[in-house]
Formats: structure tokens, C-alpha cells, sequence
């Protein structure tokens, strides 16, 4: 009896099945892909991608946060400095890496090699797979928010070309404390939010069960955050995610990574801080040039300046 | 260290509500600006709906709302003016207008402000009071962070501009996480509360109770994360008193034109 009509005849069937569902998948479902626990984490790219890689360690001050992960290695020969969220693969493994939620020592650490690569030359590559900062009492007693901030100012006066990936998902201001960059790339299932769905919804909706609400409110995904011009690029995965075909996926994202650093690289240092500062510049959706109900400005401290024949200062 | 003398019967009555209160931002500034010098900026900016975003009520009706409500069109105030005769360019925020929350208004009215403080040389002076971001505007607001991050690294680092930050009650998230926490004096308010993390986030993550006084300036003090913690009703003199500190130095070098 000879069944293998029938049985690639079901194969057939269940294939076009996979591509329909991944071919659509909602932002709440790309949600659940970018938090799969068998996602390729950073470690697992960086070894798919590089040819040379040398994991360097220490804040210098009394910690190696095991949440980031930092390095030098090679692409196609040429040199770079990787800093990235680490998560584990496993339970045991997550909690050595604290789930990739960092302490301020983890972005002191980003920092120090993001100056060490400005340093010698290296251009930098981070990879953002973070459900956010770590809120604990020794984090927040270390300065959290100052180490944060200090990422984010200095993120804008490196002079080497800086290229963000989001690999999973993008938590907030633990995201962002090594996401200030040239170019900002989002593998097409991970997501990047201010607060997580179940957050906002406890707090907006006041209960936690209208996360999926809140997932579709917020617009976490990468192709909602190429509409809204904070996104420059969606990187494609294999069909069924990441996880389904990790060298795959990192093989587009070497390709990806490599073809904006080649434009880059072509840039001097001026060029690069003007167009990093630009890029962020433009992101806010305002209205003004409308003269606002004075009701809605009664409690504004309204102008009293007498100034001899001067203009009230234009804003350029 | 600043020692300062003041009597304790005034004091006394202002600490009962300043160390536990927000306090508006108009009742903050009328007393801190020489009268007759006040030049406000980017009065009628205001955010937009940009993710046609709606939870119990849309964010365009909460604006609104909270508009007519506070009788402030955004969660903070911009302009110049002079303090004690000396020229400055404050930016204080106000708890009352949707938490204190950093939209995009927030994110380019501040940033429009040190753009300005940048080209003029004046000292920058901004006033902390916030729940975080404004979640309403999603990602957009998280880069409110570093768009505010990058006017203070041209204002701070290359053009090397006197930048002091006054955190008050309460100051959190995204607002401790970007511009608070980058002054190059940090001031706070006496039992201000500040975090990056919120109480209860922290005691759900570590499953137990945090200690009493744990985010409140006096504990960040201890920790080293702040310069001074200075009586509300003395801010103006203080800040007169580093702006004084600041001009007298003998040593400048002339500033780098990038």
C-alpha cells in the first residue's frame, strides 16, 4: 500500500497553511514570536554572522552584568564592536542572564566599550532583546535612570557609525540606553514599546487582560514603527519566525547590517553625529500654528516682558 | 557645601507642603522670574494624536479634557526670563496635566528650549515633575528620551552650557531615565520622590515590600546620585547663588564652535 500521494498531498496542504498564517500574522501574534522562548538570542547571531568574535567583559567599577553581552569580532573580515541583550535559552540559563534586564553596571559596561570602540575605530552594532531595564532596589540605589540617561546623551557624540537591531523585544528605556543610532533595524517579528501591552493595559484599562487591547493600541511592530519614521528598516525572518530557521534569519540580518554600514561608512564623523542627531530630531507628531482656545492656556504665566522694540524670540 | 541660614518658623510652614506636594508650575515660576521679563515659548504647541490611539477614551477627547481641565494646554511651561538679573531659560513641568506624562509636545517644546538656551548661552533650568511617559503616543514618546538626550549632548558637552535640573515630587520613568538625571548640578526637593522604577513595579519583580523612604531625594542623596537637596522657598537664591559660582571662573576656555 503506497500512501505518499496522500501523505505530500497533506504536506502540501500544511505548508500552505503555515505560509497563510505567518503571511498575517497580527501585532499580538508577532508579540508571543518575539517573546518565544526558542527566538535566536544575540549570541546566537553574533556566531552565525561573525567570523572572528571575542566576548570582552567588566564595567570596570566591581560588576560584569551578565543581562549585556559585549564583544569584537569580524564580518566578511571586517572588524566590529556587538553589545546586546543576552536572554538565556533556558530557565537556568535565564536566570544567570537575569532575563536580559540590565542594572545600571550593564550599561555602564555598554558604554565603556561604545567609547573603547570610538577609541580604535570600531563602528557599532547593538542588538536590542530586552523586556526592559531590571526595577530592583540595587538597580534603582546604583542610579538606573542616571546610567540610562548617560547612555543616551553620549550615544550622540560617538564618532564611529552606530546601527541598532531589534532582535526580540524592545523594552523601553532599557532599550533605548543602547539604541541611539544611525540606522535602526527591527527584525519583522520583534516589537519595540515605551511601556509592555501588560502595563499599559493595567493602567490604562485597568486590567491586565486587555494586553491584546493595548498590543494593537500602542503599535508595537516593526512595520507600524516604519509608518511612524522611527524604524528605518524591517528585516525579513523565514517563514515560520526566527526561531523556525535561526541561521536564516541572521544570514538576513548580516545582509542587512552590512549593506546600511557600507553607506555609513562612507560618512565623516561630522556628517555621521549631524545625520544621527537629524534622525531623532524628527520624531513627535505636534500641531502649532494654531492659536490654542485661551481657555485651555488661563494657567500659563503669560508674557510681561518689555523689551525695548524686540521681537519675542522665533524659534528657527 | 551650601550652608544656608534661614528661619525656621518660615520654613516650617512651607515644608509642610512642599516636601509632599506637586506644586503647579505657574506657582512655580511666578516667584522664581523678575517681574516683567518673561517671554514664554511654543505656548500653542500641542501633541497630536499620532497613533489614533483609544483606551476608555480616545487620547485626542483626554487632551481635551485635561486641557480645559488644568488650563494648561501641555505638561510644561517654556520661556526666558530673568532671575535675579541674570538671564536663564527654564522649563518646568507640571504634574497636573496628564501625570506629568513626556508626549511629543513635552519631548519638542524642551528640546526647542535647549536649542534656544544653545544659541543664546543662557543657563538651561529644568524642572522635574512627571509619572513617566505618555504611553498614549507609544514609541514616539520613548524617543522624546533620546531627541531631549541629544539638544542637552550639543548643549552640555560641545558648547559646554551650565545645565541644572531641580527633580520634585514626583519625578519617574522616562523623565528620571533621560533629561532628570543629566544635570550638571541635580537638584532635588526635600522628600521628592524619585525613581526610575516605580514602588510597585519593584515590590511585584522582587516579591516583597520596599523600605520606607526608599526613592525619596534624602535616600538618593545618601547614594550619590544627587549635588543638593534645597528648600522650594530657596531655589532662586541658590540657583543665583551657582549661576554666580558658575561665571566666575577664571579658567575658561574658549568654547569650541562645532
Amino acid at each position: 500500500m503506497d500512501f505518499s500521494e496522500q501523505v505530500n498531498e497533506l504536506q502540501r496542504k500544511y505548508d500552505e497553511m503555515r505560509k497563510e498564517l505567518y503571511g498575517q500574522l497580527s501585532p499580538v501574534q508577532r508579540l508571543s514570536v518575539a517573546r518565544h522562548p526558542h527566538r535566536p538570542t544575540f549570541l546566537e547571531h553574533i556566531l552565525n554572522i561573525t567570523d572572528k568574535w571575542l566576548e570582552l567583559h567588566g564595567d570596570r567599577a566591581g560588576c560584569d552584568d551578565p543581562a549585556i553581552v559585549t564583544g569584537i569580532g569580524t564580518i566578511d573580515g571586517m572588524s566590529f564592536m556587538f553589545i546586546g541583550h543576552q536572554k538565556g535559552r533556558n530557565t537556568k540559563e535565564n536566570i544567570y542572564r537575569n532575563f536580559a534586564m540590565p542594572g545600571p553596571e550593564g550599561y555602564r559596561k555598554a558604554l565603556r566599550m561604545m567609547r573603547h570602540a570610538e577609541h580604535h575605530g570600531f563602528p557599532i552594532l547593538t542588538f536590542v532583546d530586552t523586556p526592559g531595564a531590571y526595577a530592583g532596589l540595587h538597580a534603582e540605589e546604583h542610579g538606573q535612570g542616571e546610567a540610562i540617561a548617560k547612555n543616551l546623551r553620549e550615544m550622540f557624540g560617538l564618532r564611529v557609525p552606530i546601527i541598532t537591531t531589534v532582535i526580540g523585544e524592545g523594552g523601553s528605556g532599557g532599550a533605548l540606553g543602547i539604541g541611539c543610532c544611525d540606522k535602526m533595524l527591527m527584525l519583522e517579528n520583534s516589537v519595540y514599546f515605551v511601556a509592555s501591552p501588560e502595563a499599559c493595559a493595567a493602567i490604562l484599562w485597568r486590567t491586565a487582560d486587555a494586553a491584546p487591547k493595548a498590543t494593537e493600541a500602542m503599535k508595537i511592530t516593526a512595520h507600524e514603527l516604519v509608518e511612524l519614521d522611527v524604524v528605518d528598516e524591517v528585516v525579513k525572518e523565514p517563514l515560520g519566525g526566527a526561531h523556525g530557521d535561526p541561521y536564516s534569519a541572521s544570514q538576513n540580518l548580516k545582509e542587512a547590517i552590512m549593506r546600511h554600514m557600507k553607506d555609513l561608512l562612507k560618512l565623516d564623523p561630522d556628517s555621521l553625529l549631524k545625520h544621527r542627531k537629524a534622525k531623532f530630531r524628527k520624531i513627535g507628531a505636534v500641531q502649532e500654528g494654531v492659536k490654542l482656545d485661551p481657555r485651555f492656556k488661563r494657567k500659563m504665566k503669560p508674557r510681561d516682558a518689555h523689551l525695548d522694540g524686540e521681537q519675542p524670540p522665533q524659534m528657527t | 557645601m551650601l550652608h544656608i541660614k534661614f528661619s525656621k518658623q518660615n520654613k516650617s510652614v512651607c515644608e509642610e507642603r512642599g516636601n509632599h506636594l506637586s506644586m503647579d508650575s505657574m506657582e512655580r515660576i511666578e516667584p522664581s522670574i523678575d517681574p516683567n521679563t518673561w517671554i514664554p515659548l511654543d505656548e500653542d504647541t500641542i501633541s497630536k494624536d499620532v497613533l489614533s490611539f483609544c483606551d476608555e477614551e480616545s487620547y485626542e477627547n483626554r487632551l481635551i479634557r485635561s486641557q480645559e481641565k488644568t488650563g494648561l494646554p501641555e505638561a510644561v511651561q517654556t520661556g526666558i526670563g530673568y532671575s535675579n538679573g541674570t538671564l536663564i531659560a527654564p522649563g518646568v513641568m507640571d504634574f497636573q496635566f496628564m501625570g506629568g506624562s513626556m508626549g511629543s509636545a513635552v519631548g519638542e517644546k524642551i528640546t526647542r528650549l535647549i536649542e534656544y538656551a544653545t544659541q543664546k548661552l543662557l543657563p538651561l533650568v529644568l524642572v522635574c515633575a512627571s509619572g513617566g511617559a505618555r504611553m498614549q503616543e507609544g514609541t514616539v514618546s520613548l524617543m522624546q528620551m533620546a531627541k531631549i538626550s541629544s539638544a542637552l549632548h550639543y548643549y552640555q558637552v560641545q558648547k559646554k552650557l551650565l545645565y541644572i535640573s531641580i527633580l520634585t515630587y514626583p519625578t519617574t520613568g522616562g523623565v528620571t531615565a533621560s533629561f532628570g538625571m543629566l544635570g550638571d548640578i541635580i537638584i532635588a526637593e526635600s522628600k521628592a520622590y524619585i525613581a526610575f522604577a516605580g514602588k510597585r513595579v519593584i515590590e511585584e519583580t522582587l516579591g516583597q515590600k520596599v523600605p520606607d523612604g526608599f526613592q525619596l531625594a534624602e535616600a538618593l542623596f545618601e547614594n550619590g546620585l544627587l549635588d543638593l537637596i534645597v528648600p522650594r522657598i530657596l531655589i532662586k537664591g541658590v540657583l543665583s547663588e551657582i549661576s554666580d559660582l558658575y561665571s566666575s571662573v577664571p579658567y575658561k576656555k574658549k568654547l569650541v564652535i562645532y
